[in-house]
């Protein structure tokens, strides 16, 4: 609708807003993605609720239950059962429970055991460093380019936009490290290297930050390498190895959920100043074409901490997890009805684009990927990347 | 437990024991205290005493006090101070409460309709002024009116278990007989014990309790320890009858009621919520609390009238006014209650 009307406005506001909407139609699609959350915040009730404790109860059952099996993991069985079931717990404590319990998600009981401000997980980032790389850096400067250091986390070209250096030409080597190391790469992101190396913060802030780190270290050590392969008698040994084990699958499985967040070929990156002095309009529509989700059945999206829903996620970082996938018709309604696009693709699909970019942009050059046209409705969840701009993909 | 719980902390870190014994029974929690919602009874047309079993750390009560439990509706949790009826030595350990139902409340309909067995609860600090002295005093006067009888039902049931209703007299007021909380009970013990002696003041027909009628209700009143509890009216006059006519020191004071904007306001200002990052403008009259709910931030919150500490928050700089007494207050790393308070000019608050 909007790309085929030529307003004086439209002319004025150079250069044009990528979606290709007038500034009103922006304002209007704000206005509306704003009603939106405010119906869902008015309607938070008991079944949130039970939902969080259930899945935190879950999650406890899981990770004693893989504990007790592993103290049996000199048999095979045990060991793969153990090991299994223990990934799946530390899965669900870092993404469907910790990474939106910090959100403050469910900040609305007022109960303090589930809350932001009190919780702690089991992973390298200390709860307060992470709040702010994530919560506040990540989250408000969402793909604009300098400012948001989750593009690439500042060791890895993602956007063709970001100059060329020859450390990337390693890249798709030490992505395979961060891969299995994920936690480990996000404590010392959180620390904002950059600003460390520009002076912009003080030894002081430096130190706390790596006291921070070493103590969840030394808690992860204690418990996974040290207390419970001691406890597990003869079976030390291989508890060790599948605590490691579990640590790994938990990395790489949210090294790739969070990959397919922003990377994807479909999302929308942006320049300074195209941001600056930006209405809450614009600020939302960056969040909704800036992020990708991934297609899946239930089962999955929770294992992905509802990450899947990235886009609803980005729209909403505050709103409970569950209620994303439930007001996922609503935003593809808004999308359609204003010819937004809606990003999203199976896993494979999503996490062979990002493995290709990291690829394709370890070396010099590269440009920007065709992105989706205006969601249709029809379309999905079988979609094709629409072609937008005819130039197609980066040579 | 504690013991054990902390034995076991690197087992379970970043978590502890009890997030793994909750799970399985909420009592056994160390972090939180918790009940049981044992049962619900109706006391009156529209107040229900709930009984609760209180998880082992109960730290027991004296007869008079108030607890804070905070009550899971819809998926919030609400916090409210009720006086506890309950005798502090019970047998078997349960306690209870008496909520009068406001309609337009939060709570007390939950409880009056909603809440029954099995209710899970939580509890927090045991607090209060307003107890009985221990020993007893010898001769006592017990006045109320309405729900104000709650804290006294509990100093009552005391002096019965220790034989010590010897010279008691109690003077309560409510709309009529069946209006009066813990009716029967009360009649019962009149009837079984020669030293208490109650007088019901039934206003619907007899009009209201003052302190011109203390010489006919009990003409040796100013020999008596006196503990009054109930609405402000009745308190502020009888306060002052003693103040003129008695020995004020032997009067204690329940005050349920805590009024905001009795005090001097304030000209308001700016409140920096510093962990929100966030800033509001109040006016003299509105507490933080509300101006910072009135920006969309979730900020901690109990009974809203100053008793619970639940909204506590850590002034980093600035000054603030009790809203309940119009003093102004604060100094850095204090920790004042947003809910009472108002800025007075520009104040930070990690929040």
């Amino acid at each position: 609708m909007a790309t085929e009307t030529t307003s004086p406005q439209r002319e004025e506001r150079a250069p044009q807003h990528p979606t290709g909407l007038t500034p009103e139609e922006i304002e209007a699609v704000g206005r509306e993605f704003q009603a939106l959350h405010d119906e869902v915040f008015a309607d938070l009730g008991e079944r949130d609720a039970q939902y969080i404790r259930n899945i935190i109860r879950l999650q406890r059952n899981l990770a004693l239950g893989g504990r007790l099996m592993l103290l049996f993991s000199i048999f095979p069985p045990a060991w793969l059962a153990g090991t299994a079931t223990l990934s799946l717990a530390k899965i669900l404590e870092n993404m469907e429970i910790g990474h939106n319990v910090m959100h403050g998600q469910w900040d609305w009981m007022n109960d303090p055991d589930i809350n932001s401000s009190t919780w702690d997980w089991d992973t390298a980032s200390t709860a307060e460093a992470w709040k702010h790389s994530h919560n506040y850096i990540h989250h408000t400067f969402t793909n604009i380019r300098g400012k948001d250091k989750d593009l690439g986390y500042e060791i890895m070209r993602i956007d063709p936009e970001q100059p060329w250096h020859p450390v990337y030409l390693l890249q798709p080597i030490y992505n395979l490290a961060l891969m299995a190391f994920f936690e480990w790469g996000v404590a010392v992101h959180d620390m904002d290297i950059e600003a460390i190396r520009a002076g912009e913060k003080g030894w002081k802030a430096v130190w706390t930050d790596l006291k921070g780190i070493a103590g969840k270290m030394r808690a992860q050590v204690v418990k996974d390498y040290i207390g419970w392969p001691l406890l597990s008698g003869v079976s030390a040994p291989t508890t060790l190895a599948a605590n490691f084990t579990a640590n790994i699958v938990r990395n790489v499985w949210a090294h790739s959920i969070i990959f397919c967040g922003h990377f994807p070929d479909q999302c929308h990156t942006f320049s300074e100043e195209e941001c600056e002095d930006e209405t809450l309009g614009e600020t939302y529509v960056r969040q909704l074409i800036g992020a990708a989700n991934i297609d899946g059945s239930p089962l999955f999206h929770v294992l992905s901490g509802n990450l899947g829903w990235q886009v609803e996620h980005h729209l909403y970082p505050d709103i409970p997890s569950t209620r994303y996938g439930e007001i996922g018709p609503r935003v593809r309604e808004i999308c359609e009805r204003y010819g937004l696009p809606y990003n999203t693709g199976p896993l494979w699909q999503q996490l062979a684009m990002v493995h290709r970019t990291i690829l394709r942009l370890a070396f010099p050059g590269g440009g920007p990927r065709a992105k989706p046209g205006p969601f249709k409705h029809e379309d999905y969840p079988n979609r094709r990347v629409a072609a937008a701009d005819g130039d197609g993909h980066a040579g | 437990m504690r013991r054990l719980a902390r034995a076991t902390r690197p087992l379970a870190s970043p978590f502890e024991l009890d997030d793994y014994l909750e799970q399985m029974n909420p009592l056994w929690s160390t972090r939180e205290l918790r009940g049981r919602i044992e049962r619900v009874d109706r006391e009156t047309a529209d107040a229900v005493t709930v009984t609760i079993r209180p998880g082992h750390d109960w730290p027991g009560h004296d007869p008079g006090q108030f607890v804070r439990i905070g009550f899971d509706i819809n998926g919030v949790r609400h916090w409210r101070a009720y006086s506890l009826t309950s005798d502090p030595d019970r047998q078997d350990g349960y306690i209870s409460i008496t909520v009068k139902t406001v309609n337009e409340g939060k709570v007390s309909p939950f409880l009056a309709q909603e809440a029954g067995p099995g209710t899970i609860v939580t509890l927090s600090d045991v607090e209060g002024e307003y107890v009985l002295s221990h020993p007893p005093p010898e001769k006592l006067l017990f006045i109320s009116a309405g729900s104000g009888v709650t804290p006294i039902m509990s100093m009552l049931r005391h002096l019965e278990r220790g034989q010590a209703l010897v010279d008691v007299v109690h003077l309560h007021s409510a709309k009529d007989e069946d209006d009066v909380i813990f009716g029967e009970q009360l009649r019962g013990m009149a009837e079984r014990y020669e030293g208490f002696r109650l007088h019901e003041q039934h206003t619907r027909e007899m009009g209201r309790m003052g302190p011109d009628d203390l010489d006919d209700l009990c003409a040796d009143w100013r020999e008596r320890v006196v503990y009054l509890s109930g609405p402000a009216g009745l308190i502020d006059a009888l306060e002052e009858h003693w103040e003129e006519h008695g020995d004020k020191s032997l009067l204690n004071i329940e005050r349920f009621q805590i009024k905001l904007g009795t005090g001097e306001n304030g000209e308001g200002g700016t409140i920096l919520f510093k962990a929100s990052d966030w800033q509001a403008e109040a006016d003299g009259e509105t507490p933080i609390l509300v101006a910072g709910e009135e920006q969309g931030l979730e900020l901690p919150y109990g009974c809203r009238e100053g008793i619970c500490h639940t909204c506590v928050g850590e002034l980093c700089s600035g000054r603030v006014r009790d809203l309940r007494t119009g003093g102004v207050y604060g100094s850095e790393g204090e920790m004042i209650r947003t809910c009472i308070s108002a800025p007075e000019g520009e104040v930070e608050i990690n929040l």
